[in-house]
């Protein structure tokens, strides 16, 4: 990295101008609501006017908005808890299974992270609707975490790549059965990777709006689905105020990672 | 604690067409320390591994005592087993990784501290219980391994390559040390290793293997002396195979009809240390190399076959005097010279 580092003065000043920018373009669109979400206006407009906190009252006080952010908090907890551990057999038996094998599971899993969200919305709705479940919450988890698996995988995978399996059989040879050497050998070892596949599956089902459109009702309601119909029904800054606070919570989570991981002594290979 | 033998029946393993091992059987008794010697490739890891429990042999068995443990879990056998690259777990002090096999059989925490602390003062790592794994040097994590795999006295020890990480003059020492360990605790060991002079040092028995088969099984001194096949001879040493027209017998007698294998340190330049039933081979100089401890002479016989003598420093005299090109006669004691019928072949 370091040789492609320019040594001239100029080039340097043009290389962090052009990541300047390129930081701007990603961040701003995301930062615009935020003055947005404070304005005392009725409408939408930028720069506001006046400044108010009336619209955050608005989203806290309505038991609509309320209800739906309970249920994209249980089903985001609920999809990280299965997504995760099912995620992680998968990408050990991948790990240990090699070869064409191994490639065809990880084809498998991985298809929902490629597939159109509406195709996957569409087919998701054909069998819960099969099975009397279109409409309930088990509905959408089912629809989040077949999303959310592939996720995971991506972030585990490679973790697992670089572990030393000789520890497993170290300790299965040391008397330890299956789920003890997975749980107190390999878990916490790979405790920074499984953080970061849990908040990125946690985002998945806390982002994710098509299945939720298609498969939830108006009882369970998620954040992004309500927000759609919100957009689509009547337009004011209450959804500036909501977009402002998800991003904050992304934010958040995003940074205690990372912090967490710096705290942690680099290991060695 | 009560060490058990192990006996391995007629065990097959492929991988695809890839034949690791070859209709393998082997007896090994209680308490014997036995190695399996070999290149990378013949069959001694997986060997191992199938004792270990972590390779399903394809057909045969695996006796410990008179259980049968061919299919049985690798966490029901009850072998301690010390990696190559020692696998200790880096999220563990090294109290925690020695004292892991005995939480997971439950031993009371006190009494698993303690065990695991007399172990480790075995194994000459007092005062370092509560040392991370990362802040030890190669010799004490292998000093853990080993701790590790004897603190919950199995019954049998498997070591792959345990010392091939270490430096020369620590893994002599360390030779030395598994192998006292061995006698103080008498448990069956199997060891695997590529290097023949660590084999040699180390084992009751050596099972040299090659292509998934073993070529022969015996003492140290057997296998170097006595060699079944060429590979085992060329295998532990600087081996000379020679056919059996190139030698004549020192007093005259009929020299043996068969192919011939003689150690190239086993020739001496002098007639008169060999005795009168030793074997005289006669050539041409072609190259001499001085090797500190001793001297390599390359000898072309007559019928153009190269022999290689090696004529320790103290005793070599005229060696540095000897002129490329010169006619020479090496001798061998009747007693090094052995017989490998078929070995040119």
């Amino acid at each position: 990295m370091l040789e492609a580092y320019p040594q001239n003065r100029l080039a340097r000043i043009v290389l962090w101008s052009f990541a300047a920018l390129v930081m701007a373009f990603l961040m701003l669109p995301t930062l615009v609501v935020v003055p947005l979400s404070f304005s005392a206006s009725n409408l939408l407009e930028f720069p506001p006017h006046a400044y108010s906190l009336r619209w955050y009252e608005n989203f806290f006080g309505s038991a609509t908005w309320m209800a739906a952010l309970r249920t994209s908090l249980i089903l985001g907890t609920l999809t990280a808890l299965i997504a995760v551990p099912f995620a992680l057999l998968a990408c050990i038996s991948m790990n240990r299974l090699g070869g064409k094998s191994a490639a065809s599971i990880q084809g498998v899993l991985l298809t929902p992270s490629v597939t159109p969200g509406i195709l996957l919305a569409i087919g998701l709705f054909f069998v819960l609707a099969a099975q009397r479940l279109v409409g309930t919450l088990f509905g959408v988890l089912v629809g989040h975490v077949v999303l959310a698996v592939p996720v995971a995988c991506i972030v585990l995978l490679p973790a697992l790549a670089r572990f030393d399996w000789n520890q497993v059989q170290a300790a299965r040879s040391l008397g330890a059965d299956w789920a003890r050497a997975i749980g107190e050998i390999i878990v916490p070892q790979l405790r920074l990777s499984l953080l970061s596949a849990t908040l990125m599956a946690f985002l998945t089902s806390l982002d994710e709006s098509v299945i939720s459109i298609f498969v939830a009702s108006g009882r369970n309601s998620t954040m992004p689905k309500l927000m759609f119909i919100s957009l689509r029904d009547q337009i004011d800054p209450t959804i500036a105020a909501i977009s402002t606070l998800w991003t904050a919570i992304v934010v958040v989570v995003v940074v205690i990672v990372a912090l967490r991981q710096k705290s942690l002594p680099s290991r060695k290979s | 604690m009560t060490s058990l033998p192990i006996t391995i029946d007629s065990v097959s393993k492929a991988y695809g067409s890839y034949v690791a091992l070859d209709d393998v059987s082997l007896d090994i008794q209680a308490g014997e320390f036995l190695t399996l010697l070999g290149p990378s490739g013949s069959g001694k890891t997986t060997l191992l591994m199938a004792l270990a429990g972590f390779v399903r042999p394809d057909s045969g068995k695996l006796l410990l005592g008179d259980r049968d443990i061919t299919r049985l879990a690798p966490n029901k056998r009850d072998i301690g087993i010390v990696f190559q690259n020692y696998a200790l777990f880096p999220h563990m002090n090294v109290l925690a990784n020695v004292a892991y096999p005995l939480a997971l059989r439950k031993t009371p925490r006190a009494e698993a501290r303690q065990r695991a602390l007399a172990t480790l003062a075995r194994v000459k790592l007092d005062g370092l219980a509560e040392r991370n794994i990362a802040a030890l040097s190669g010799g004490q994590r292998q000093r853990v391994a080993l701790a590790r795999a004897i603190v919950f006295e199995p019954r049998v020890m498997l070591m792959d390559e345990p010392l091939s990480a270490l430096d020369k003059n620590l893994r002599e020492t360390m030779q030395y040390e598994i192998r006292r360990l061995h006698d103080d605790l008498g448990i069956t060991t199997i060891y695997v290793t590529h290097d023949q002079r660590e084999a040699l040092i180390m084992s009751d028995r050596i099972a040299v293997m090659n292509s998934g088969r073993i070529q022969q099984i015996d003492t140290p001194q057997r296998i170097y002396d006595r060699p079944s096949t060429r590979f085992v001879a060329e295998f532990m040493g600087e081996a000379n195979i020679v056919a059996p027209g190139s030698v004549r017998r020192i007093d005259g007698a009929e020299a043996s009809g068969e192919t011939l294998m003689i150690r190239a340190e086993s020739f001496h330049l002098d007639a008169e240390l060999v005795g009168a039933d030793g074997v005289a081979l006669e050539g041409t100089l072609r190259a001499k190399a001085f090797r500190g401890e001793n001297w390599l002479l390359t000898l072309a016989l007559d019928g153009g076959q190269e022999v290689l003598v090696c004529i320790p420093a103290a005793l070599a005299g005229g060696c540095a005097e000897l002129a490329a090109g010169q006619r020479m006669t090496a001798y061998a004691p009747a007693a090094k010279v052995h017989a490998i019928p078929g070995a040119l072949a």
